[in-house]
């Protein structure tokens, strides 16, 4: 665990050393804060649902710009050669970095609470859906992380990393949709996969275990392939 | 405290490492030494656990590299060819956190980077900007990471590598001095280094040992005795055929400089053919200028070690 800490430590600087961490936070927070403005003009509402459904569209392409480096960058450099001949264990590599990704994600999110500093001064807002919203974003973060993470330990190259990353999670967003056209087990299990059905009973205000679990289970299953796959290098 | 054997790396149609056996002792400096792509790299990383082998065994410090490969990663300090590092940080954050990763107590660590930093002389840069120094300087800092942690054993790929003069001599001081409280594993194709600072030589080729010795008994095991080469004044040609007739005498070259002859004299066997070379030359009222033995460099030896074995391959092929 404390190397888990170490390498937490590092990545969470070398965001801050590097431009990335600036340019997504800030552009995500334009982005958002335009979204939220429109909404709220729109729906005359004090409520978040509007304006964290555009968000969570932002949330789809900037993820994978926080995690393309990760892998993709210390096997372009050979310092994967330094980190994996020191004394830490793969799972301790794979899940440091995907804290430190997610801690970005995290950060990257949390000066929007100032909208909802916004509405409860000029609104009566029910903090219920706010709240299981925000943990519903945390856990939605989890799992694009994840998935960013994998697709940057496939690749030496962090522009191809960015652009699969995006891809994957799109395709994991709309195949929800896909689900209204049809019944029968394979479009249920379309919806089940697919992440924006999850997502959508948190901004109800519903903290439902089995979405809680779709998350959880889905965010483990791509950490253990992504250290699968970071071990791969030993018999390949 | 290195302990290898049988070790056999195999990519999809080529052996990189061919059943290869080797030990090497406490304290020791070797040097692996062989032509790019000998399978040297291969070699390394499989004994710094980063690939495993496909058959084979080694041990590092008394642990198995395959079985027990935290263990061996906490006693090897090993720097890969090109030296990665983490550009973005500074020299003293980077081996802060690399002390970190090796398990240094909190207490030790900055008393051991300091010592580092020293070591490795790279005091007075420890808060720049890894990206923004030198070459010298980046290798300097990887070797001061290799370092951190006091391992048993020091792994190093290439450390001289595309360094000036200058420096290769201050990093050669620096291994030298490694030595004498560090196994030391040292990869090069630069020969006059291993000359310098290896106790034992290890030639490998095409993923196999072609020759394995101290740099004095490789020099020795091969002939030596019987090269001259000698500045003789007179007429090239009359000399040339009195020298021919010598019976120890193989063949005879010559060539003008200045206002005398080069000759390059190859004996037949082993026997010193001095005396009979000069017994010639007084017969015959030639002035000698100057005699003397051919030494043969390592760097001939390597070349006979590596090509010898392509040839025979092309003639039993």
């Amino acid at each position: 665990m404390r190397n888990v800490t170490t390498i937490f430590q590092r990545e969470i600087l070398s965001y801050f050393y590097s431009p990335i961490a600036y340019v997504v936070i800030s552009v995500f927070l334009i982005a958002s804060g335009f979204f939220f403005a429109g909404n709220l003009q729109f729906w005359q509402e004090a409520s978040l649902k509007g304006s964290l459904d555009s968000i969570q569209f932002f949330l789809l392409l900037l993820t994978p710009v926080i995690t393309m480096k990760l892998f993709a960058d210390e096997s372009k450099s050979g310092t994967m050669e330094t980190l994996m001949t020191s004394p830490v264990t793969d799972f301790d590599v794979v899940f440091g970095k995907f804290l430190a990704a997610l801690s970005l994600y995290t950060v990257m999110i949390l000066p929007t609470w100032i909208y909802v500093l916004f509405l409860s001064i000029f609104g009566n807002p029910d903090f219920g859906p706010i709240f299981s919203s925000y943990i519903g974003l945390i856990l939605m973060g989890g799992l694009f992380v994840s998935i960013g993470l994998l697709v940057s330990s496939l690749t030496k190259n962090q522009v191809v990393a960015a652009v699969i990353g995006i891809v994957a999670l799109i395709i994991l967003w709309v195949v929800g949709f896909l689900s209204t056209y049809g019944d029968g087990w394979f479009y249920e299990s379309l919806r089940y996969i697919g992440t924006y059905d999850h997502w959508s009973s948190f901004t109800k205000g519903i903290v439902d275990t089995r979405d809680v679990i779709y998350y959880l289970s889905f965010t483990a299953l791509l950490l253990f392939i992504t250290v699968r796959n970071v071990e791969s290098r030993k018999w390949r | 405290m290195i302990k290898v054997k049988n070790l056999v790396k195999r990519y999809v149609n080529v052996n990189a490492v061919d059943n290869i056996s080797f030990d090497v002792e406490e304290n020791e400096i070797v040097g692996l030494l062989g032509p790019n792509g000998a399978g040297k790299t291969t070699t390394m990383r499989i004994l710094t656990c980063f690939m495993p082998a496909t058959a084979g065994s080694a041990t590092v410090a008394g642990y198995d590299v395959f079985t027990d490969s935290l263990n061996v990663r906490q006693e090897i300090g090993y720097l890969p060819e090109n030296v990665p590092l983490y550009l973005d940080m500074r020299a003293k954050e980077y081996l802060m956190f690399r002390a970190k990763l090796k398990n240094i107590p909190r207490r030790e660590r900055r008393k051991k980077i300091e010592y580092c930093l020293e070591m490795t002389g790279i005091t007075d840069v420890q808060n720049q900007i890894i990206g923004t120094l030198s070459k010298g300087y980046k290798q300097r800092v990887g070797l001061a990471d290799t370092l951190v942690h006091d391992p048993k054993v020091l792994i190093l790929d290439e450390p001289t590598i595309g360094l000036d003069p200058n420096q290769i001599r201050q990093i050669r001081g620096v291994i030298k001095g490694l030595g004498q409280k560090h196994t030391v594993l040292l990869s090069t194709h630069i020969l006059p280094e291993v000359e310098m600072v290896c106790d034992r030589v290890m030639i490998i080729n095409k993923g196999k040992i072609v020759a394995m010795d101290t740099p004095a008994n490789l020099m020795r095991q091969l002939k030596t005795g019987s090269n001259l080469v000698l500045e003789i004044k007179g007429d090239g040609e009359k000399i040339k055929n009195s020298l021919s007739r010598v019976d120890t005498v193989q063949s005879v070259t010559y060539r003008k400089k200045d206002d005398a002859n080069e000759f390059y004299i190859n004996g037949n066997g082993e026997k010193d053919i001095r005396e009979d070379v000069f017994n010639c030359i007084v017969k015959d009222n030639y002035i000698l200028r100057e005699m003397k033995r051919q030494t043969i460099t390592l760097e001939e030896i390597f070349h006979q070690v590596t090509t010898k074995e392509t040839e025979e391959e092309t003639a039993s092929a």
